[in-house]
């Protein structure tokens, strides 16, 4: 739709996957697994409702489909919005991912940076944290009971699983880090 | 605790102009604009004083908008917000850092404050786009630190041919610098005025090294899929929205429009009943002062 979905593309065929662009729902009920990517959240929430993409997402999850959100794609899926979403009629929500999200909560773009996270269920208890690029990015204020927090970065939570769900507030295909590409893709093969 | 952070860094400025791609950034004068353009799913808005059809008009020295005017509109959206320098003026530039806006536009719509050399855009936090016509202002400027690179267009014409012009110029060097044996990147980067190692970047990569988006002259959906489709990776759209008979439809349908850029039965649905487009302009009819997109160096 918009957004950085080339980067992710460019990730998940280099890890041998086949994917695509999805703009229309037909190409959403052709796909295994589903990634948001980060982009303007508010541009995304309004072109998901102009041709049902909106609903063909609600259909893959049903299907069971894994979708990994990153950025603004987390929080398109996520059930509330606590800051930043006043503009008129409200922000598209999928509501798929018991949180409650904060935009832009470590402020604007010269706020934006780079660091590590210790994410265990994606590294393994001995690995390497992850880098992480986090963009004018949301952070997770709170989370329902089925969701596992993966990841925090100073106490804030930034990586979130809820069954076949994954968000993260920070942004993996701008580094060479695959791994979290590698454990969604591992996500799709569990089904 | 791991609590490491390194702030505007160089993956974070890109990336930030990554997250841009496919969306429209529409230039607004006021808050109200921003908010129909917020409305209508812009990508980000560019705040300014006078829109580039407005610029033209009334002649003069055309600088910096006034803090107040940026600051309103920051304040009115949630999407991201850029602003103009003038060419050269970093001082302008500390200014538009200091309000906090999310990218500077170092435009040639308004008046040069240098005739020689542009800001160094490496020493900045806030990322910066500037603008090209050819492959080799597009180094430059991206040697310089821009992290974004549009193509000029003739701004404020309502005109889209100066924009083709520039995206296949920019397209054809890309192209001939990935066929190019080896020794004769040095030559190519000479007879560019490029730098030499973003041209071997450019060679080994096969693309710029930072996203390449379109603007000047853009005033119908139509225009911004021709500009997709060409290669451009987003657009901006200055004067053509809210120079146009019914902004709100027109900015809805240039969001669809840079999204679904290939596909003509949507793009003939959304084209429809839109209202007048803004005038253009015979950009043949345009003196050589008056033109725009040559100025930059």
């Amino acid at each position: 739709m918009q957004g950085d979905f080339e980067r992710h593309i460019q990730r998940m065929v280099e890890l041998g996957a086949e994917a695509f662009p999805a703009r229309l729902p037909a190409d959403i009920d052709d796909a295994d697994g589903l990634i948001i990517p980060g982009g303007e959240s508010t541009t995304i929430g309004k072109l998901i409702t102009q041709y049902g993409v909106d609903d063909a997402i609600l259909r893959a999850h049903q299907a069971g489909k894994p979708i990994y959100g990153t950025c603004a794609g987390m929080i398109v899926l996520a059930k509330e919005i606590s800051v930043g979403s006043e503009e008129k009629g409200g922000q598209r929500k999928l509501g798929l991912l018991d949180i409650r999200v904060a935009r832009n909560a470590f402020g604007r773009q010269v706020d934006s940076f780079e660091t590590m996270i210790d994410i265990p269920a994606i590294t393994g208890n001995d690995g390497p944290p992850i880098h992480a690029v986090f963009i004018r990015a949301p952070i997770v204020e709170s989370a329902g009971p089925a969701v596992n927090v993966l990841g925090r970065h100073a106490g804030n939570i930034v990586c979130v699983r809820q069954g076949t769900i994954l968000g993260s507030s920070f942004h993996p295909e701008l580094t060479t880090d695959d791994r979290v590409h590698r454990y969604f893709l591992s996500m799709i093969a569990e089904r | 605790m791991a609590t490491d952070e390194q702030k505007s860094t160089w993956r974070t400025k890109v990336g930030f102009a990554e997250q841009l791609k496919g969306g429209v950034i529409m230039d607004v004068v006021t808050p109200e604009h921003a908010v129909i353009a917020q409305e209508a799913g812009a990508a980000a808005v560019m705040a300014l004083e006078r829109v580039p059809a407005d610029i033209r008009r009334d002649g003069g020295v055309a600088r910096m908008s006034d803090p107040k005017l940026i600051k309103g509109i920051m304040a009115a959206v949630t999407i991201p917000v850029m602003a103009k320098a003038r060419i050269g003026h970093f001082v302008e530039a500390q200014i538009l850092e200091a309000l906090g806006v999310d990218f500077v536009d170092e435009s040639e719509v308004l008046t040069p404050a240098d005739e020689c050399f542009h800001i160094d855009k490496h020493k900045f936090k806030v990322p910066f786009v500037c603008g090209c016509r050819d492959l080799g202002e597009a180094l430059r400027r991206i040697g310089e630190g821009a992290a974004m690179i549009r193509t000029k267009g003739e701004a404020g014409s309502g005109n889209v041919v100066e924009a083709v012009r520039h995206m296949r110029t920019v397209l054809a060097g890309v192209r001939k610098i990935v066929s190019l044996p080896e020794e004769e990147l040095m030559t190519e980067a000479k007879n560019l005025g490029a730098p030499y190692e973003l041209v071997v970047e450019l060679h080994r990569t096969g693309k710029l090294p930072v996203p390449n988006f379109s603007a000047g002259g853009i005033a119908t959906p139509a225009d911004a899929a021709l500009m997709r489709q060409l290669g451009a990776e987003a657009v901006f759209v200055g004067s053509g929205i809210f120079k146009s008979g019914d902004p709100k439809r027109r900015a809805k349908a240039i969001v669809a429009a840079t999204t679904y850029f290939d596909k003509p039965d949507i793009l003939a649905e959304i084209s429809e009943d839109l209202g007048e487009p803004m005038v253009g302009i015979d950009i043949k009819t345009l003196s050589e002062q008056e033109l725009l997109a040559t100025r930059g160096w």
